[in-house]
């Protein structure tokens, strides 16, 4: 006997909350469908494009070791990419589908990845701050609802801390350097300061989308918690190297244990992400020049596939 | 950019991976791949980067046979299976059989 839509709601509704995991091929509404094909779809977008600011920094790494670190980095975000592109394909889209919103300027990835980095600061600061608000956000992504989302982002954060460490040694040897060095690791901090905070999202009250993912519980924190965890985390930890917080009116408050700070710009959100940013098109034209250098290897990895399919 | 046919999207392999000798090969993933060689390669880019790794197994994600969890009835226990368990048993003490 077929269930009706309601029926099947009920049970899908109650298995969420049990803390049950959704697998693919199970009944799911097609809102929830679509959130998450979104949501996983821009953060699979976010680790491929979040390769190229810190990825130009590697001919120009200082020492060897930090260059080999550095690659190793820009090497996790694109396994992570596709990690995520592979998690999302089990909601009924295909990677192929989703490449091409990319390269086509459809697709929207983290508005961070649109803000420049011209000096070696910047690759610290990428680490150590906007790894921590990601890391801050994969963990709670960690407990989604959808199962396969939920294991890529298990194997993700257990990456992502190596991202954080390396930056904060980074930031760490500026501060122990000369006044020009520290002068560049506070610009740095300084610059990426807001564009971090946007990272986490709109307050949930502007948001359409984070209502129904709270109540489904494809995230399990507001975008207001998930912020207020990362000043909390890293604001101490940017005054004990001696930096100052760009938010002159960032304070600890005592009464709510946490530290108020100033919401960010939420206009140039809207206006970066809509394509007015520094780098936006710097960007895009380097993912799709780097998916046309790479056609050939496709080409020929393509006539490899038929070659042994013929032989077996 | 031209709608033209893109050359990305291969089939996908279900990926196992075994960290050391004695121990099961345990499911990590999948990857895209052209074939089943260039398979291990991506698994092994993708999964065995920085753990430590000893054998990978790749298959075809298609030639695997699943359940349906919509077919619950697949593994309802209709009697008591209790019998089955070890626990179910008085053991004598300090007896290891």
């Amino acid at each position: 006997m077929d269930r009706t839509y309601d029926e099947k709601l009920a049970d899908f509704e109650a298995r969420v909350g049990r803390g049950e995991k959704i697998e693919p091929g199970d009944w799911m509404p097609e809102e929830y469908r679509k959130n998450l094909i979104r949501m996983m779809s821009q953060h699979a977008h976010s680790e491929i494009v979040g390769q190229l600011p810190e990825g130009k920094w590697i001919p120009y790494a200082p020492g060897f070791r930090r260059k080999l670190t550095l690659v190793a980095k820009v090497q996790d975000e694109a396994g992570h990419g596709q990690l995520l592109y592979r998690a999302a394909e089990t909601l009924g889209k295909s990677r192929e589908d989703m490449m091409e919103e990319l390269l086509s300027g459809k697709a929207k990835y983290a508005n961070v990845f649109n803000y420049p980095t011209p000096t070696w600061a910047d690759v610290g600061v990428i680490g150590w701050l906007v790894d921590t608000a990601a890391v801050i956000n994969q963990t709670m992504l960690a407990q989604s609802s959808y199962g396969p989302y939920a294991r890529a982002m298990k194997r993700i954060c257990y990456e992502e801390s190596f991202h954080i460490k390396q930056g904060y040694d980074i930031i760490a040897a500026l501060a122990r350097g000369t006044p020009e060095q520290r002068k560049m690791a506070q610009d740095s901090i300084d610059r990426w300061w807001y564009p971090t905070l946007m990272m986490s999202g709109p307050p949930d009250s502007l948001s359409v989308h984070s209502q129904q993912a709270l109540k489904w519980r494809i995230k399990t924190k507001s975008n207001e918690q998930v912020r207020q965890e990362f000043v909390d985390h890293i604001v101490p930890q940017i005054r004990a190297l001696g930096f100052e917080v760009a938010d002159k009116d960032c304070s600890y408050d005592k009464t709510s244990g946490h530290y108020r700070y100033t919401q960010p710009d939420w206009e140039e959100l809207k206006r970066v992400i809509n394509g007015d940013g520094p780098c936006n098109k710097e960007r895009l034209d380097a993912r799709r020049k780097t998916h046309e250098d790479g056609r050939w290897v496709r080409e020929a990895l393509a006539v490899k596939g038929r070659k042994s399919a013929e032989a077996a | 950019m031209t709608k033209e046919k893109m050359d990305t999207q291969w089939e996908t392999y279900e990926v196992f991976h075994q960290s050391r000798r004695g121990e099961p090969h345990e499911y990590v993933g999948s990857v895209h791949a052209p074939d089943p060689q260039m398979a291990l390669q991506m698994a092994r880019d993708q999964f065995a980067r920085r753990l430590k790794c000893v054998s990978l197994w790749v298959v075809r994600s298609k030639d695997i046979t699943k359940t349906d969890y919509q077919d619950e009835n697949f593994f309802a226990q209709v009697t008591d299976k209790s019998y089955r368990d070890p626990k179910a048993f008085e053991a004598p003490e300090k007896d290891g059989h």
